[in-house]
């Protein structure tokens, strides 16, 4: 069997690519035409969808922002009428607005092919059982993999998050072969596999795992490839780009290819926006070329990653980027969730108990990711133990409910948290690299 | 028959219990009883001493966090069993307890509580003819 699922799109040559993406780039403006949103952006900078007539008039278009997002939330920037989506999936939070994503029929059948294609290109097969440890629902690691997953023709187990116990049950009682954990829920099954006397290589089928959506290093993947006798496989994907199937490690394990039929990618300095060379670490913006419902032309991501320059050995020239070096935001990736400090911030604004200064802290505790939230009191005093309780459960249950993820909540005198010159320190991520 | 009381909330850290002691020492203020309760992360020290306002306002200016809150002092006679009367009391009434401690100031007991329903509190006090302490009387028996 080949080693390409899509083999007429995997194997272009660098040329093929770039004819494609301009045959593609132009009906996607085109396209555009019907989303409110840039029909109203394109006539204020007096552009039409005829200026584009090569891939270098990309740059013409001004930038899409998660803002945008939340401006024209829930479906402002919608290029179909609402009767030909079928699905939406939107980011956590209440703060702000939350960003919403729509896909049609085909948009869910193109993002479940992306996937499909990376899970073949590590060598997944139809003979493989595959067990996804994401949380389902609005979190597209869940939905995104299984699709992907039953396009390729695997045996699916929708195992779902948590209860470990029960994934190491199906692990050995379905003879799993695949699995998708985020990097910090893989070292978590192999402590539980210790505890429970299980040794991944004699007691399971485990071959590949698919690990992503949280950062990690090198190291990070090394030692979860030794612990659990497996090849560990980065994997990118954001909800704006639909989820996982952006980019994906083939078996050379040297960058991630970018799938160049699905989306023009530029790296820009975060400061001035300019274009950085290849091998630069910058932003990276990412222009849809084949969705329906909701096209994104130079969305921002806030990842900084880089080109890595040179051929892969795999033989697919679309461009490989290097693992995510962090953002150029604030955003926290915790277990898999993204989170914004200010998400935070806006939930302990509401106690008038609470002063304004807090610190977030990530540590690892017993091999788990975990967040504290530290706040100081406001001068209203609580001279009762039980108030204060209650106090912190609530606020532990309002952050919750705003970050889908339990912090641990500490109340402190006011003045505690050491005040620094210049731009307050809210996060402290002190979370040990595996 | 309330007497003031100095709530500091404290980091469980070392060094926050003695920065305030030495605040009111530097003042000369006294202190008559104090008691703190242990948690994992913070604790309350409650504290009545003398010249409780002036206290308040020092701690207060070194940006402690402190309230200043009213308690009832009961005087008991200091023989076993009294404590347990007057509990006794307050419980047939249903009035609760929020918290309590007692100690011994010139060979009188003193019972500080503090309960949500004050006012009822202080309508049993009156019809039961326990005996209060003011804060006037307070610093009288030091």
């Amino acid at each position: 069997m080949s080693e390409f699922f899509n083999p007429e799109m995997e194997a272009l040559s660098r040329s093929e690519i770039e004819v494609l993406q301009l045959e593609r780039l132009k009906k996607t403006v085109n396209h555009c035409q019907d989303s409110a949103f840039y029909k109203k952006r394109f006539e204020s900078i007096g552009m039409k969808p005829s200026d584009i007539k090569c891939l270098d008039d990309l740059r013409k278009i001004p930038f899409t922002t998660k803002q945008d997002l939340r401006d024209t939330y829930p479906f402002g920037i919608a290029s179909v009428p609402l009767k030909d989506c079928i699905r939406l999936h939107s980011s956590s939070g209440t703060t702000g607005n939350p960003t919403v994503i729509l896909h049609t029929k085909q948009d869910i059948d193109q993002w479940a092919n992306a996937v499909a294609r990376c899970l073949w290109m590590v060598g997944c097969r139809p003979e493989d059982v595959f067990q996804n440890t994401s949380g389902y629902g609005m979190f597209t690691g869940g939905l995104g993999f299984q699709y992907g997953a039953e396009k390729l023709g695997m045996l699916t187990v929708p195992a779902a998050a948590g209860n470990t116990l029960r994934q190491l049950k199906f692990f050995t009682d379905f003879g799993t072969t695949v699995v998708h954990a985020i990097p910090s829920y893989a070292a978590r099954i192999y402590e539980v596999m210790l505890e429970k006397g299980i040794d991944p290589r004699r007691d399971t089928k485990l071959r590949t795992l698919v690990i992503g959506a949280e950062p990690h290093s090198e190291d990070t993947r090394k030692r979860i490839e030794e612990m659990l006798g497996v090849k560990a496989y980065n994997s990118f994907g954001m909800s704006e780009m639909c989820g996982p199937g952006v980019a994906f490690e083939c078996k050379e394990q040297n960058g991630l290819h970018i799938w160049e039929d699905y989306y023009i990618v530029e790296i820009v300095n975060p400061d001035t926006l300019e274009p950085v060379p290849d091998g630069e670490i910058g932003e990276l913006v990412l222009t849809t070329l084949n969705r329906e419902a909701m096209p994104l032309l130079r969305y921002r991501t806030r990842d900084l990653t880089r080109i890595l320059p040179g051929s892969c050995p795999c033989g697919r020239e679309h461009k490989r980027l290097d693992r995510m070096k962090g953002r150029s935001d604030d955003m926290i990736i915790l277990k898999g969730v993204n989170i914004f400090p200010i998400q935070i911030e806006a939930i302990l604004m509401q106690f008038q108990e609470l002063a304004s200064d807090y610190l977030i802290t990530l540590e690892t505790i017993d091999g788990n990711d975990d967040m504290l939230v530290e706040v100081e009191m406001s001068d209203i005093f609580i001279d009762d133990y039980s108030k204060l309780q209650r106090l912190e459960k609530e606020i532990t249950r309002q952050l919750h409910d705003e970050i889908l993820i339990t912090p641990k909540v500490r109340l402190l005198p006011k003045g505690s948290i050491p005040k620094s010159e210049g731009k307050a320190v809210r996060v402290k991520d002190l979370r040990k690299q595996y | 028959m309330t007497v003031h009381q100095l709530s500091v909330f404290l980091e469980n850290k070392s060094g926050t219990l003695v920065k305030v002691l030495k605040l009111l020492k530097e003042e000369g203020v006294q202190l008559i009883a104090s008691t703190i309760a242990d948690t994992a992360e913070y604790g309350i020290c409650r504290i009545i001493c003398s010249e409780p306002d002036r206290a308040y306002s020092v701690l207060k200016d070194a940006g402690v966090a402190v309230s200043l809150c009213e308690v009832f002092a009961i005087e008991l006679d200091d023989v076993p069993g009294r404590a347990a009367d007057a509990i006794e009391i307050f419980s047939k009434e249903n009035i609760s307890i929020a918290y309590l401690y007692s100690f011994l100031l010139n060979g009188k007991g003193v019972l500080i509580f503090r309960t949500d329903n004050a006012e009822k509190a202080r309508e049993v006090i009156m019809t039961s003819g326990l005996k209060y302490i003011a804060e006037k009387d307070l610093s009288k028996l030091l």
